[in-house]
């Protein structure tokens, strides 16, 4: 295939534990680490060793958000991608609208294959590669943790809830990631140096001339409910009876 | 009114338990009439198995040779049809749910809610977010159909005793034909399933290898309890991937969970905050899980195990 399309997402690093703002009005993300979605990386990762075996000429990241989302993309071009587009956006957009934006870009680059992470850890939303291959009427391999390109076909291994489920899907198709389909690689700083010179390319999403989707509006946020730390226990005999003591065995 | 159509998680034979929790969540929504869609190559069975829960206004079966495999991008347009004059879709979120919902939504041209954990109004609900590090409500336009996937660890499975009236439904669309699967490769266990087991014994990465989670098994199957695992031990390959409970596995809510040799990262918290009684075995006293532990005990997993197993 010519072209692999890739999103990355920039969000809270997964390391930072999020605190909700005290007045509930959202998540504190004020000087907290930011980095490209575990499983966008993960996404970009397999799209760059398709590539790396002569399977894609091009590799493309895109992403979806504020000028800030430059330095995700830049990263994944440090990784390997070969060029960038920025979708930007100042307000935070739905999951419709996001895969509405993808649609466009898909459909202005023709890519053989689209490969999203499975979810985002920040919204954990789980939908936007789904809706996309829904409205591109194409295939989509979701949690996937192997894939095997043949022609014009891909066999996906799927994880799911009983084990793992292989399907064959028709490309093009949409693609997304899940944890074990490989290591993402390590960014080396010469490689930083170079993609500095790779293009990235800025589209206003008004540009896109996307349909407006009927947003489910977030009204508050609130902390989980905290458990109570419970007992400490000496040895084996004082957790049996702690136990028992709840009824438990 | 709240007029739902429940997708239903199944394998051609019987119904998936994350059916009966869904419904739960769905039959608390004010003025719901819930009718229950039953996708199947042969659907007779599973229907008759959905017309016995608690709440259930209809099922309806839809029969086609395509639907003998769950395929998220073969149901969806099924179910599309199927949702005129519905406000409500409804599914797991299973994997089964995650693959198809979203797709389904699309279709209709709306957005989705994910993971509902408590219902706040008819379109109204509260989702964790961030692994579960914050709570947010979310309010859904009422003038367009809400697509919703359910937090199976959130609601326990609603009663049976009902006989609701079985309707088969003739769809005609086209179905893609891009999807074809290949095989399934499920865990055999003798084990309680993970998701609805009453006990879970889970391990980490300290248990150090596949032979050692044996000591895992064996102080399962002495409580009876399902078996589970950190990401930590399923990427280095001591147990099955299906096994994996937190963010990205599997949210379970048994009575009893048992920690042993899992630090507690919060990827791994957020699928076992809904247990009651939460054990950790960890030989670092400054682990993580003993913050959110019930029952604690600082000891060498391989040292303690054998003897825990041995004493119950």
């Amino acid at each position: 295939m010519d072209k692999i399309l890739v999103g990355l997402k920039r969000v809270v690093d997964y390391n930072v534990r999020v605190r909700v703002k005290s007045d509930g009005s959202g998540v504190e993300t004020d000087g907290v680490k930011m980095s490209i979605n575990p499983f966008c990386e993960i996404a970009l990762e397999e799209a760059l060793r398709i590539k790396e075996k002569g399977d894609a000429n091009e590799v493309i990241v895109v992403s979806i958000g504020t000028s800030e989302s430059q330095q995700q993309l830049r990263t994944g071009l440090a990784m390997g991608a070969d060029r960038a587009i920025l979708v930007e956006t100042a307000e935070p957009l739905d999951a419709l609208s996001c895969a509405r934006a993808l649609l466009e870009i898909t459909n202005r680059e023709d890519p053989g294959l689209v490969i999203l992470g499975k979810q985002a850890i920040d919204d954990d939303n789980i939908q936007t590669g789904q809706m996309l291959a829904a409205l591109w009427g194409r295939a989509q391999g979701t949690f996937a943790s192997h894939i095997e390109l043949d022609g014009d076909k891909a066999r996906i291994t799927r994880e799911v809830d009983i084990g793992l489920e292989s399907i064959e899907i028709d490309l093009p198709a949409v693609i997304t990631a899940d944890l074990r389909l490989n290591e993402p690689r390590y960014v080396k700083l010469p490689d930083i140096m170079k993609a500095k010179k790779k293009p990235l390319e800025q589209i206003p999403l008004a540009e896109l001339g996307i349909e407006a989707s009927p947003a489910i509006a977030e009204t508050a946020f609130e902390p989980p409910k905290e458990r109570q730390k419970g007992v400490i226990v000496d040895d084996v005999s004082g957790l049996i009876a702690a136990l028992k003591d709840k009824g438990l065995v | 009114m709240a007029k739902i159509l429940l997708i239903a998680e199944h394998d051609g034979a019987v119904l998936n338990p994350s059916t009966a929790k869904v419904l739960a969540c769905a039959a608390e929504i004010e003025g719901a009439e819930i009718d229950i869609a039953v996708l199947a190559e042969s659907a007779a069975q599973v229907a008759a198995e959905a017309a016995t829960l608690a709440s259930v206004s209809r099922v309806l079966t839809v029969e086609n040779e395509a639907n003998k495999h769950a395929l998220g991008a073969v149901l969806a347009p099924q179910i599309v049809a199927l949702a005129e004059g519905y406000s409500h879709i409804f599914g797991p979120s299973t994997t089964f749910g995650k693959d198809l919902m979203p797709r389904v939504a699309a279709l209709l041209g709306v957005n989705q809610i994910s993971d509902i954990m408590s219902v706040e109004g008819t379109h109204q609900f509260k989702r964790p977010i961030y692994a579960g590090n914050a709570i947010v409500t979310m309010q859904a336009p009422t003038d367009v159909q809400l697509v919703a996937t359910v937090r199976t660890a959130s609601y326990r499975a609603i009663g049976d005793g009902n006989s609701a009236p079985v309707e088969s439904r003739d769809i005609s669309v086209d179905l893609p034909t891009h999807t074809r699967f290949l095989e399934l490769q499920a865990g055999s266990s003798d084990r309680p399933d993970l998701q609805t087991a009453a006990k879970v014994v889970a391990g980490g990465r300290a248990l150090a290898s596949t032979e050692n989670f044996e000591l895992i098994y064996a102080l399962a199957d002495k409580l009876g309890a399902g078996v589970g695992a950190s990401r930590a031990a399923v990427d280095a390959g001591y147990v099955p991937n299906e096994v994996q409970i937190g963010q990205t596995g599997k949210i379970i809510a048994p009575e009893l969970y048992i920690a042993i040799g899992i630090s507690g990262a919060i990827q791994h918290l957020t699928g076992i905050k809904d247990a009651g009684t939460i054990v950790a075995i960890n030989k670092d006293e400054e682990a993580p899980i003993f913050e959110v532990a019930d029952i604690g005990l600082v000891a060498d997993l391989f040292s303690v195990l054998p003897e825990l197993t041995d004493a119950l």
